[in-house]
C-alpha cells in the first residue's frame, strides 16, 4: 500500500472522502507554495497535487492560467517542481504531480519518475497523455514506484473507460464537468453515472474533480466518490486572503467531504 | 527510401515517432467520431461528389499553372511555376480543407464551427463555409494578429462570424489553438473544431492533408499534360504546413522530384527570434501532436518571431517531421527580409502580390533556381495573396503616407 492509498483507506474509515487540493508550484511564490500547501494540509487536505506549470495549459480555466503564467514568470523550473515535492511529502503527505505531458517528455521520462520518487512523490496525474501513447511512461512508473492517474469524461465510452482503467495505478481521476478547470456553480448529474461505470471496470479508488469548489459540491460528491479534487477555487482564495485563506477554504472542504 | 509515407499514418494517427493524439480523454469521442465519419465520407460517392462539386463551382478549382517567365530572370534562369491557390474563392488554399471539414460537419449533425486563425486566411474560409452552410461560427485569433491582418478580422465579420481576441501568452496563432481547444472541451456536444492545419492530434493530419491534396494532384498532371514532364522541385512554406503537404504529397513516390519546405527564419533563427520549427526545434509534444516543436531545456514553448503571421507558429505538422525524419523533404529558413524582397520582386516582375506567408516560398524558389541553375523546373505552391499584407508591406517598403 502506497502513502496515496493509505489516505484514501483512512478516509473511508472516516465514513468520508478524501479531500485532495491542488497548487501550481511556485504560486504565489516558491516558498509561498509549500506554506500555502502545508496550510491546506492543516485544514484538512488528504492528499496535494502539485502542479507543473506549462506554457500551454489546454484544460485550464483563466484562474489556474493567469496562476501558472505568475510562477513562470517567476523562473520556477521543473527541479523546483521535484524540489516543492520535496518539502511537502517530508511531512508525511502523500504528494503527486499534475503535468502537462510535453515537459516530462523533454525532462526525460525515466528521469522525471526516478526524481519525482527521489523527492517522495507518490503519482502523477497526466491530463493530456492517454494510456494509448504511454508506452514509455508506464514502464517508467512501474520501474520506479510512482502511481500513474489518467482522467475519465463524462464523453468516455465504457470501453474507453476500461482501457484508462487498465493502464491507471494510483486512483482514477473522474472529470466532472465538460470544460476547463475553474470554479461551476453547477455540475450535471452525469458525474454520478460516470462514476458508478468507472466502478464497474476498477476497484482503484475514484476521485472527482473539474469545477468543484464548494463544500455542498464537495459533499454531494463525496456520496458516492472516493476522493474530491479542489484546485481553482485554492488558488482564487490564495490569490485574496494567501495561506491563511487556504487553510479556512480547506476546513469547509473537508467538513464537506463528511458523508 | 521506400514509398511507405503514402501510407502513413498508421492508425492511432503516428507517421513514424510523429504524430498521434495527446489530448484530454474528454476530446477522445470526439476525435473518433471525426475519424469515423471522414473514413467513411472519403469513399461515399454522394459525399466525394458534393465536394467535387464546390471545389469547381464554388472554389473555382482546378487552379491555374502560371510560368512565371520574368521572375525566373531572378532565380538563376531556372524556371518557375507558379500553383495558383491565390486565385481560389477567398484567396488562399485554406478553402480547400474547410468545405471538405464543413461537409463533415454537417454529416456528424453538429451545429456549430469554431476555428483558430494566424493570418486570417483560415478563418475568412471558416467564416465563408460557415455562411454558405448556415452554421454560427467562432474564430479565436491572438490579438497580435488580429491587429497585423485587421482586413481580415473585418472579413469575418462581414460573413457573420465572430472573431475572439485572444489576450492569452504570445497572443498569437498558438495561443489562438489554446483557447480554441478550451471552447471545443466545453462544447463538444454541438461543435466541430474546424482545425485549419496539418498539426494537431490525430486525425487531423490526415484529414487536412486529403483535403488538400487536391493541389498536388492537379499541378502533377498540370505538369505531364503540358510540359510533359515532372518538375525537378516543388517549393511551399511551412508553418504548421497544410499548403506544402497539400502540394507535396502527390510527388513523394516521384523520388526525382526534391520536396522543400520553407520556414519562417524571421530574423534569422541564429537570432532565437525565428518560427523554423525543424530547422531550430527539437522534437516534442505540442497541441495533440508528437512533432518538433520551438521549446526551452523544461519543454516550455518558445514564442515564435515571423513577419507572417500565418507562418508565426512554434510547432510543425508531424507529416513534415516525419519527411524530414526520413529524408524525403528538406527544410530551409528564408528571413523576414528575405521574404519581403521575393514579395515585392514577384509583385513587379509577375503582377501578382502574394502572402508574405507565400513570398518565404518565392524566396525559397530563388535560391534553388541558382542552385540547381537554368535547366531546372521548379514547381511553386502560391498559396495565397497578398492583399491582407498590404499594410504591413506598406509600412516595410515605406510606401505609407
Amino acid at each position: 500500500m502506497s502513502l496515496l492509498h493509505d489516505a484514501f483507506a483512512r478516509a473511508k474509515s472516516e465514513n468520508r472522502a478524501a479531500l485532495i487540493g491542488y497548487l501550481p508550484a511556485g504560486y504565489p511564490s516558491r516558498d509561498g507554495a509549500v506554506e500555502c500547501i502545508r496550510a491546506m494540509v492543516e485544514g484538512g487536505v488528504d492528499i496535494v497535487e502539485i502542479g507543473l506549470p506549462y506554457s500551454d495549459p489546454v484544460m485550464d480555466g483563466p484562474t489556474i492560467q493567469a496562476a501558472v503564467d505568475i510562477s513562470l514568470a517567476g523562473g520556477t523550473k521543473i527541479v523546483d517542481v521535484i524540489d516543492t515535492v520535496r518539502q511537502v511529502a517530508l511531512d508525511g503527505t502523500p504528494t503527486l504531480v499534475m503535468s502537462y505531458w510535453n515537459p516530462i517528455e523533454r525532462f526525460g521520462v525515466e528521469k522525471f519518475a526516478q526524481e519525482l520518487a527521489a523527492a517522495g512523490g507518490v503519482g502523477v496525474i497526466t491530463p493530456d497523455l492517454t494510456p494509448e501513447e504511454a508506452g514509455a511512461w508506464n514502464a517508467a512508473t512501474d520501474a520506479n514506484n510512482v502511481d500513474r492517474v489518467f482522467l475519465v469524461a463524462l464523453s468516455s465510452t465504457n470501453e474507453r473507460i476500461a482501457t484508462v482503467a487498465a493502464e491507471t495505478t494510483g486512483f482514477i481521476y473522474a472529470g466532472a464537468v465538460m470544460g476547463v478547470t475553474g470554479a461551476r456553480t453547477s455540475l450535471s448529474g452525469a458525474i454520478q453515472d460516470l462514476v458508478a461505470r468507472t466502478r464497474n471496470a476498477s476497484e482503484l479508488p475514484i476521485a472527482v474533480g473539474l469545477g468543484v469548489s464548494t463544500p455542498e459540491q464537495a459533499h454531494e460528491i463525496a456520496q458516492y466518490a472516493d476522493g474530491v479534487i479542489v484546485g481553482s477555487a485554492f488558488v482564487a482564495a490564495i490569490e485574496q486572503g494567501g495561506a491563511q485563506a487556504a487553510k479556512e477554504l480547506a476546513e469547509k472542504l473537508a467538513a464537506g467531504v463528511k458523508r | 527510401m521506400s514509398t511507405d509515407s503514402a501510407v502513413v499514418p498508421d492508425a492511432m494517427g503516428h507517421f513514424g515517432p510523429f504524430g498521434g493524439r495527446f489530448v484530454p480523454e474528454a476530446l477522445m469521442a470526439a476525435l473518433d467520431e471525426i475519424n469515423d465519419a471522414f473514413h467513411k465520407a472519403i469513399i461515399d460517392p454522394s459525399f466525394t461528389a458534393e465536394l467535387n462539386d464546390l471545389l469547381v463551382n464554388y472554389t473555382g478549382r482546378p487552379s491555374p499553372l502560371t510560368v512565371a517567365k520574368n521572375f525566373s530572370q531572378h532565380c538563376g534562369g531556372a524556371t518557375i511555376l507558379l500553383k495558383r491557390e491565390d486565385l481560389n474563392h477567398t484567396g488562399s488554399h485554406k478553402i480547400n480543407n474547410v468545405l471538405g471539414q464543413a461537409l463533415l460537419t454537417k454529416r456528424m449533425g453538429k451545429t456549430r464551427v469554431i476555428a483558430e486563425t494566424g493570418a486570417g486566411q483560415h478563418g475568412v474560409a471558416t467564416a465563408t463555409a460557415a455562411a454558405l452552410f448556415g452554421l454560427e461560427c467562432v474564430v479565436y485569433m491572438g490579438e497580435e494578429d488580429t491587429k497585423r491582418q485587421a482586413l481580415n478580422v473585418a472579413r469575418m465579420r462581414l460573413l457573420g462570424a465572430t472573431v475572439v481576441p485572444v489576450t492569452t501568452g504570445s497572443r498569437t496563432l498558438k495561443d489562438a489553438i489554446n483557447e480554441a481547444m478550451r471552447d471545443w472541451v466545453a462544447n463538444v456536444d454541438t461543435t466541430h473544431y474546424l482545425f485549419g492545419t496539418v498539426a494537431g492530434p490525430a486525425p487531423f493530419p490526415e484529414l487536412v492533408r486529403e483535403f488538400h491534396r487536391v493541389i498536388g494532384k492537379e499541378a502533377r498532371q498540370q505538369m505531364l499534360d503540358r510540359f510533359n514532364r515532372l518538375p525537378d522541385a516543388v517549393v511551399a512554406c511551412v508553418g504548421g504546413g497544410s499548403n506544402a503537404i497539400g502540394i507535396f504529397h502527390e510527388f513523394i513516390p516521384d523520388e526525382n522530384v526534391a520536396l522543400v519546405g520553407i520556414e519562417a527564419g524571421g530574423d534569422g533563427v541564429e537570432t532565437g527570434r525565428h518560427a523554423s520549427t525543424i530547422t531550430g526545434g527539437a522534437v516534442g509534444v505540442l497541441h495533440g501532436a508528437r512533432s518538433f516543436v520551438l521549446q526551452d531545456d523544461d519543454g516550455q514553448t518558445v514564442e515564435s518571431h515571423s513577419i507572417s503571421a500565418g507562418l508565426d507558429y512554434p510547432g510543425v505538422g508531424p507529416e513534415h517531421a516525419y519527411l524530414h525524419d526520413i529524408g524525403r523533404a528538406q527544410y530551409r529558413p528564408v528571413t523576414d527580409a528575405q521574404a519581403m524582397e521575393a514579395f515585392q520582386l514577384l509583385s513587379r516582375t509577375e503582377g501578382i502580390i502574394p502572402a508574405i506567408e507565400t513570398a518565404h516560398a518565392l524566396y525559397g524558389a530563388m535560391s534553388l533556381g541558382k542552385e540547381l541553375g537554368p535547366d531546372a523546373v521548379i514547381l511553386v505552391n502560391l498559396s495565397g495573396r497578398g492583399d491582407k499584407d498590404v499594410e504591413t508591406a506598406a509600412r516595410w517598403f515605406g510606401l505609407a503616407e
